[in-house]
């Protein structure tokens, strides 16, 4: 691990909760969406702040497909966890939701998985026998 | 109450939506990256539009990405009935928990005791988050 992964790794981080918040936002606004009128969903994404907030979940992306070239699925998930910190943090202090003693603890105890993981090294799996960094023809491995 | 529980329902529906699709995405995801290999030392040697065809023209990575849309809009539709403080953690804590068992049968990862701890600390918390 360098810094440039650790970069990358926080970026998973950050972009993740804070694109929840915005769409968590913006869906406030939009309402309700019953079963019935499913296709409101498509329209749900004209709202400005679930727009803000697809923007961020686009750079949470970009992040995320970086670290899984480098590193394991079940390493990167837990790794980008301490998120959810964040993520409560602003659901409390800018959304105004209110997080009751359990669910705090429940956010503690996911955040103790995090740090189980992240003292663990960040490819534990079978190294790709093809690994096509040179541009070649991949084979399938299983 | 009826209103409640009807909300509370579709949250729960929302999130089951949101871990079956988001769990294949993130492994189909995870094996299409690891074909292509580190996109930081090959946007280096091959520039990052080799990068970006690389990965376009993977079949894994395409297939992992409908998955996520569709896990996505499950979370917009769950976004709209509950809270978001719910909704993010426990979808995406319980898709932690079945990607371990993904990562382990489909993708080869050694899943060791540390994983499997941090997995059972993780449903844990979801479960005091969903009281």
């Amino acid at each position: 691990m360098n810094l440039r992964k650790y970069l990358v790794l926080a970026g998973v981080s950050v972009f993740a909760p804070l694109g929840d918040s915005f769409l968590s936002y913006g869906m406030k606004q939009v309402g309700n969406i019953s079963m019935r009128n499913i296709p409101d969903l498509l329209l749900a994404i004209t709202n400005p702040w679930v727009g803000i907030g697809i923007i961020l979940l686009l750079g949470f992306f970009a992040t995320y497909m970086t670290a899984l070239s480098w590193a394991d699925l079940t390493y990167v998930l837990p790794a980008s966890s301490l998120g959810y910190v964040l993520l409560a943090l602003i659901a409390r202090f800018f959304l105004h939701e209110q997080i009751s003693l359990t669910r705090w603890l429940g956010i503690a105890l996911v955040s103790t998985g995090v740090g189980f993981v992240t003292s663990g090294p960040e490819v534990t799996g079978r190294p790709p026998r093809h690994l096509a960094n040179d541009g070649s023809v991949a084979t399938e491995h299983s | 109450m009826i209103r409640h529980a009807i909300s509370n329902l579709n949250g729960w529906l929302a999130i089951l939506a949101i871990v079956l699709s988001s769990s294949a995405g993130d492994v189909l995801l995870s094996r299409g990256m690891k074909q292509i290999g580190d996109v930081g030392e090959l946007r280096r040697k091959r520039g990052l539009s080799f990068v970006l065809s690389r990965i376009l023209r993977s079949r894994y990575f395409l297939i992992g990405v409908a998955c996520m849309a569709i896990s996505f809009y499950s979370l917009l539709f769950g976004l709209s009935w509950n809270d978001v403080s719910l909704i993010g953690p426990a979808a995406a804590s319980l898709t932690f928990v079945a990607n371990a068992f993904a990562a382990k049968i489909f993708l080869h990862e050694r899943v060791d005791r540390r994983r499997w701890a941090a997995a059972l600390f993780v449903a844990a918390g979801v479960v005091l988050m969903g009281l």
